[in-house]
């Protein structure tokens, strides 16, 4: 038996092709009539070994290291995000599946609180689904801290062993958990936005896009505890409030030591733009080359003001210095998942639907009928958005009864 | 100084097309180039070494090809290039891949700052750059998007949020992973195509960086893809025809319980 991952069984090919047809990474030849993988690019993801009719290719079972008892490890955590004191929503979102895949597995669903005067939040989390609450309540923890933050997860998660970990995929989310997951050597799946139990082994199947949204994938964590994920905005449904629910805080005092951080905050800036965070927008409403000048990013705001949508913007927008980076949706700059998005005078690169085609409803506005947004638009407008916008921003106006 | 850039070679998202019929990734044709990402993490090594002296080395973990990858970064300027190959690291997941980085960077040894992009258009996981940090006990600064200040033992780096930024010091040796924000790169030189032609890549693998052997590949890594298929595809919809003001209201129509519950 061959000691790579994945291998051909020579004697069994029949030279068929059709697993060069399903590896999604090319990763397969036919040399001689006989596959060969080339393990530099496989990912040992399985798809051929689904697809040989022949059962000519083989994974090699892994030289399984359980460093853990699993059936140790329970409960499925949260790890509330806070800025300023106040609960992010994504929060709210991670309580809804975490509640969902807690009840699954027949366990509590706790949520980890870290900052300063943040005690009293803890009742928030509870009310949206939460049987405990960890809260480490510290001055050092008043805003995030890479150090002292996963520190503080690392102790936590090495004391309590929860079998599931649940973080936001935002800057602090993913900044905080692989330093956690690296730690505590437990697997780690980024972006997920499905999350699901898998019925015969209990395993948390996390469901991710890769190469920009072409393809899925699903992944597990067989031997390995905790299962940690970051979760995408806006996919996961939030925990609706129930005041009446009960649940226990406990106050974690920790090692002085843990809360040493060697990087230092000297000093933050909000942004001026008093928009919503574009990940966290309902509603966002993007505008590109189209728009033809800064000054017209106006009629995109006004638009936005009235909905109450977050304001977007394409890669050629950014880059011809319209508006600051952090408003570009896209590849290189932030993927995003609203209920409703706009896209206005954007014709639709491959690397600006990265960022935003698994929105609800897409409604596209542009003059050039062949434009690549149209091929992903619920709603399609050929025209000029300078002139369809102050229209639209009338009529919504007038539903919403502004 | 001597900064250390790590990049990943990634197929051009321009060019990665779906087969309609067989619902796979078509990839003939599909070019490989540095992660857009790392571009720009090369450049600021670049301005960092202008400002204070020293080597940029750029290391890649990947397959032979990936070669081509660490010449394109000595074309910008890049002093070598190093990369980490080995059979042994196939299906290597976030774990097992922030492993290799970190025992090739200790067979390094003396580097200040070593910068990464804040994730590749491949796999968009974010996951490495911080990886690398714990592994080899260091202090990060993730999504930079401009540096203040640096010395010989000390850095000042803005970090892009959701909100703002923030200013944060961190002594050095220490990780950056940087957004698109901070730079542009710049393009090669035609000494620097000269030199990329000619420079020697160093090629190191499983056993040069004394990795355990467990703590590599499908082996040392906790996650496992259980299943990979294509999404369907998002069909074009209803293309609304008609006087502009006479769309307005029909899109009105279309959104109206959307956008109230949106507002509520």
């Amino acid at each position: 038996m061959s000691n790579d991952p994945i291998y051909v069984i020579d004697e069994k090919c029949v030279g068929c092709t059709l697993c060069t047809k399903v590896c999604p990474f090319g990763a397969i030849e036919m040399v001689e009539r006989i596959a060969k993988i080339d393990l530099t690019k496989c990912t040992v993801c399985g798809a051929c070994v689904e697809a040989c009719k022949f059962d000519a290719i083989e994974l090699r079972e892994r030289e399984v290291e359980t460093q853990h008892n699993l059936e140790e490890f329970k409960n499925v955590w949260v790890m509330a995000e806070q800025f300023d004191g106040h609960i992010e929503s994504i929060t709210h979102e991670l309580l809804g599946e975490g509640r969902k895949l807690a009840n699954n597995l027949n366990m509590e669903l706790c949520a980890v609180l870290l900052g300063s005067g943040i005690e009293p939040k803890a009742q928030d989390l509870i009310s949206r689904g939460a049987d405990k609450v960890y809260v480490v309540d510290r001055p050092e923890l008043a805003y995030f801290s890479d150090e002292p933050y996963a520190n503080v997860m690392i102790e936590l998660i090495k004391e309590h062993k929860p079998s599931i970990v649940l973080f936001g995929a935002t800057t602090v989310g993913r900044s905080l958990v692989s330093r956690v997951a690296v730690s505590v050597h437990a697997g780690l799946t980024a972006d997920c936005t499905a999350l699901a139990i898998d019925p015969d082994t209990k395993n948390l199947l996390q469901t991710r896009p890769a190469f920009g949204g072409n393809i899925m994938a699903t992944i597990e964590t067989p031997a390995h505890r905790p299962q940690m994920s970051t979760v995408r905005h806006k996919v996961m449904q939030e925990a609706e409030v129930d005041a009446s629910r009960v649940g226990e805080v406990i106050i974690k005092e920790l090692a002085e030591a843990i809360l040493k951080s060697r990087t230092k905050r000297i000093r933050y800036v909000a942004e001026e733009e008093a928009t919503v965070n574009i990940a966290e927008a309902n509603i966002l409403v993007s505008g590109g080359r189209g728009l033809q000048k800064p000054e017209n990013f106006e009629i995109i705001r006004d638009f936005a003001k009235v909905l109450g949508a977050g304001v977007g913007a394409s890669r050629a927008a950014v880059d011809s210095d319209w508006i600051p980076y952090s408003h570009q949706v896209g590849q290189t700059g932030k993927t995003v998942c609203p209920k409703l998005y706009f896209a206005c005078g954007i014709s639709g690169q491959i690397q600006h639907l990265a960022g935003m085609s698994s929105a609800d409803v897409i409604v596209a506005i542009n003059k050039d009928p062949d434009a690549p947004i149209f091929d992903v638009a619920t709603y399609g407008i050929v025209g000029d958005a300078l002139e369809i916008l102050p229209l639209l921003t009338r009529e919504f106006s007038k539903i919403l009864g502004k | 100084m001597h900064f250390v850039v790590c990049i990943k070679q990634v197929p051009d998202s321009h060019d990665v097309k779906i087969n309609p019929e067989t619902n796979t990734l078509m990839r003939e044709g599909v070019e490989a180039i540095i992660n857009p990402f790392d571009m720009y993490a090369i450049e600021e090594a670049l301005r960092l070494r202008d400002r204070m002296g020293g080597t940029v080395t750029a290391l890649s973990m990947g397959p032979p090809q990936a070669e081509a990858a660490l010449r394109e970064a000595i074309s910008m300027g890049v002093n070598a290039g190093i990369l980490v190959s080995d059979r042994a690291f196939a299906g290597s997941d976030t774990w097992a891949t922030s492993y290799t980085l970190s025992k090739a960077l200790e067979k390094i040894g003396d580097y200040n700052v070593i910068l990464f992009g804040k994730q590749a258009s491949d796999g968009d996981t974010a996951q490495v750059g911080p990886g690398v940090a714990t592994h080899l006990d260091l202090p990060q600064i993730t999504y930079v998007r401009k540096i203040e200040e640096i010395e010989e033992n000390r850095i000042v780096a803005e970090r892009l949020l959701e909100s703002g930024y923030e200013a944060i010091e961190s002594p050095l040796p220490c990780i950056l992973t940087v957004v698109k924000e901070i730079n542009e790169p710049r393009l090669p030189s035609l000494k620097g195509k000269m030199a990329a032609r000619k420079a020697e890549i160093t090629t190191w693998g499983a056993a040069d960086i004394e990795a355990e052997h467990d703590k590599l590949g499908l082996d040392g890594s906790p996650t496992k893809v259980v299943k990979i298929f294509t999404p369907p595809a998002r069909e074009g919809g209803e293309m609304l025809e008609g006087e502009p003001g006479d769309i307005a209201r029909q899109l009105g129509e279309k959104l109206k319980d959307i956008i109230i519950e949106a507002a509520s």
